[in-house]
């Protein structure tokens, strides 16, 4: 069995962690090719054919292919996908964007978010807000797939395995790119970060955020947000830690003035250690807490800066 | 330029999901539906664009079992024109999929013509983010999902989405496909001389097979279980025991 792999670039260069942890999940269902797509990608290319498992790399370079443009990706995968069982990608929002398109023109319902695998048709994935989680036998002749990375481990080096060029992305015309608001940070990115801190409406302001962005630096870690704060301005959208903002899975989650609702949950509840800071001994967040403080937060956040590390 | 805006029956978000005790799925039997928030923000989208006199009708298409008839007038207390319901399901386990949804939702689409749908990006039970991308494919037109700011220009659409790494503003050639996310707009609540009204709408009722789509599910469910439950900890007294209790662990 063979599986295509739509492997992460952006801007040129591969997503490592979210498409090693993605080779993972596909190795179990066969031999995977990893498919590097845009307006450059060679480079992604040559960083895809190190990750250990990956038998060969497709490197498409087409200005069409640039900014992941679902219509134009979509119709790449699909010239491509007669040679494969599995045609499978990380859950973010570029795969998430183009991996339902896929399905469609191949007649196939595709698994969301899948974050098991029992065995090649079989597969779990969390639902109701990771309330439940289904396990779903699909009995379409192609399987299309989008993993969520939290759950699984990436994947270690290899020697580089055999990269070859595919050509002849189809210029849609349906659609073009305007502009991309990407926030330059040196901080490490949310889902692959190994502790977060994460802040919520009762931080109270974009300008009191600053609190947890301190607390993050100190510790050397990525900055999350719950829901509230993002709607009220504090944090960004891709700070959105949840049900329909980003899965994390850290060795250490702080989460500061959030009360946590299940939609928050359904984005953190799989880290490792949760500590939350609330000043609430209500706040349902203490109830998945391994360690919980009820504190002012405003008093909490600062001497927690001060005294670690 | 009409704008087609499907619709799900959903469990009420605030709604404490039970898994049933056979594995045989969730219960939903006298569980509060609502309907599902995405497509409440869909909703407000298109009734603000037929305010500003982009759109010159608003469609509320929802698929499923006949309840789905509540849904349908809360779009329509909310300003929507008309309303299509295709009952597809009696019990109201069976979860009518994407894929399905979205060949009812094209059929609709070659016979109402509309320039734009606006979708939800994702129903918040099955958590799929996937029909508006299907329906896209399957009319062959562009798409722009997580939109979170939206303009019509001429024949094209100016969307702001929601992504990874920030945001992305596109531009697509009309008609188009937009899902939408969180934070395009905050749905109106309908008032009470617009429910009332609403009554009133024109809502069609169909079935899944006058549009000749087979729903039969593609995924089969084998089992749905609970997830591993996480055990409370402890609560610390201060700042210091906090410290020293991640040290402990090594995690700092
Ligand atoms: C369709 C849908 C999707 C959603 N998706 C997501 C999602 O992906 N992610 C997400 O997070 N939410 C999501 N939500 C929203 C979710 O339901 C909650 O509304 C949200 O998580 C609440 O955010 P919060 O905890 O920051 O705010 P609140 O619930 O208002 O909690 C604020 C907390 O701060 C505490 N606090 C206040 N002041 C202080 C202080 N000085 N010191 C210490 N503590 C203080 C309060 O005690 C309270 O517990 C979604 C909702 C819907 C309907
Ligand atoms: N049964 C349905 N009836 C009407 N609209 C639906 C249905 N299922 C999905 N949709 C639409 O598709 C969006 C995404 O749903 P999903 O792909 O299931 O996550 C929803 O927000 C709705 O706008």
């Amino acid at each position: 069995m063979a599986v295509l792999l739509l492997g992460e670039v952006n801007d040129g260069a591969l997503a490592l962690d979210a498409t090693a942890k993605t080779v993972s999940a596909a190795k179990a269902l066969g031999d995977v090719t990893v498919l590097c797509a845009g307006a450059s990608a060679a480079a992604a290319g040559e960083a895809a054919a190190k990750i250990d498992g990956v038998s060969k790399v497709l490197v498409a370079e087409d200005a069409a292919l640039g900014h992941r443009l679902a219509e134009s990706t979509a119709a790449l995968i699909v010239s491509l996908a007669g040679d494969y069982d599995h045609i499978v990608a990380p859950a973010t929002t570029d795969a998430k964007n183009v991996m339902p398109r896929v399905a469609a023109l191949l007649d196939v319902m595709v698994i969301s978010d899948a974050s098991g695998v029992i065995d090649a048709d079989t597969f779990e994935r969390p639902i109701y807000a990771g309330n439940a989680v289904q396990t779903v036998k699909s009995s379409d002749a192609k399987k299309v797939i989008t993993f969520r990375t939290s759950t699984f481990e990436a994947a270690g080096e290899q020697a580089a395995a055999p990269i070859e060029t595919v050509g002849g992305a189809a210029v849609s015309g349906l659609s073009e790119w305007v502009e991309d608001k990407v926030a330059a940070s040196d901080r490490p990115e949310l889902t692959s970060a190994g502790i977060v801190v994460s802040g919520g409406r009762g931080v109270g302001s974009e300008e009191d955020f600053k609190i947890i962005e301190a607390l993050a630096d100190k510790l050397g870690a990525a900055v999350g947000a719950s829901r509230a704060a993002v709607d009220s301005g504090y944090a960004p959208n891709d700070w959105q830690v949840g049900q329909t903002g980003k899965v994390v899975a850290p060795e250490l989650y702080i989460a500061v003035g959030i009360s946590g609702a299940i939609q928050h949950l359904a984005g953190m509840k799989d880290s490792k250690i949760i500590v939350a800071i609330n000043k609430d001994e209500e706040a349902p967040i203490f109830q998945v807490a391994d360690y919980g403080l009820v504190a002012d937060l405003f008093t909490a956040v600062p001497e927690l800066t001060e005294k670690l590390g | 330029m009409k704008v087609l805006v499907p619709v799900k029956r959903v469990i009420d978000y605030n709604v404490k999901v039970r898994v049933k005790a056979d594995g045989s799925g969730v219960d939903l039997a006298n569980v509060k539906m609502s309907m599902n928030p995405f497509d409440e923000i869909a909703v407000e989208e298109a009734i603000r664009l037929k305010e500003a006199g982009v759109a010159s009708e608003v469609i509320a298409v929802s698929i499923g079992v006949k309840q789905a008839q509540e849904t349908l007038r809360t779009a329509l207390a909310m300003g929507a024109d008309r309303a299509i319901l295709v009952i597809a399901a009696d019990d109201v386990h069976q979860d009518i999929e994407p894929l399905a949804v979205a060949k009812i939702l094209a059929k609709i689409v070659e016979e109402e013509q509309p320039g734009l749908v606006l979708a939800g990006k994702q129903a918040i039970d099955n958590d799929m983010n996937a029909t508006g991308q299907m329906l896209s494919a399957l009319l062959g037109w562009s798409q722009a999902t997580f939109a979170s700011d939206l303009k019509i220009e001429g024949d094209s659409a100016v969307v702001t989405r929601e992504v990874d790494g920030g945001l992305q503003t596109i531009k697509v050639k009309m008609p188009t496909i937009v899902t939408v996310d969180l934070r395009l707009n905050e749905p109106r609540y309908a008032s009470l001389p617009n429910i009332m009204k609403a009554k009133k709408k024109p809502l069609d009722e169909k079935t899944a097979a006058d549009y000749g789509v087979d729903v039969t599910p593609r995924l089969q469910v084998v089992k749905t279980t609970e997830p591993e439950a996480r055990q409370a900890g402890e609560m610390v007294p201060d700042v210091d025991t906090l410290v020293a209790k991640l040290k402990e662990k090594g995690v700092v």
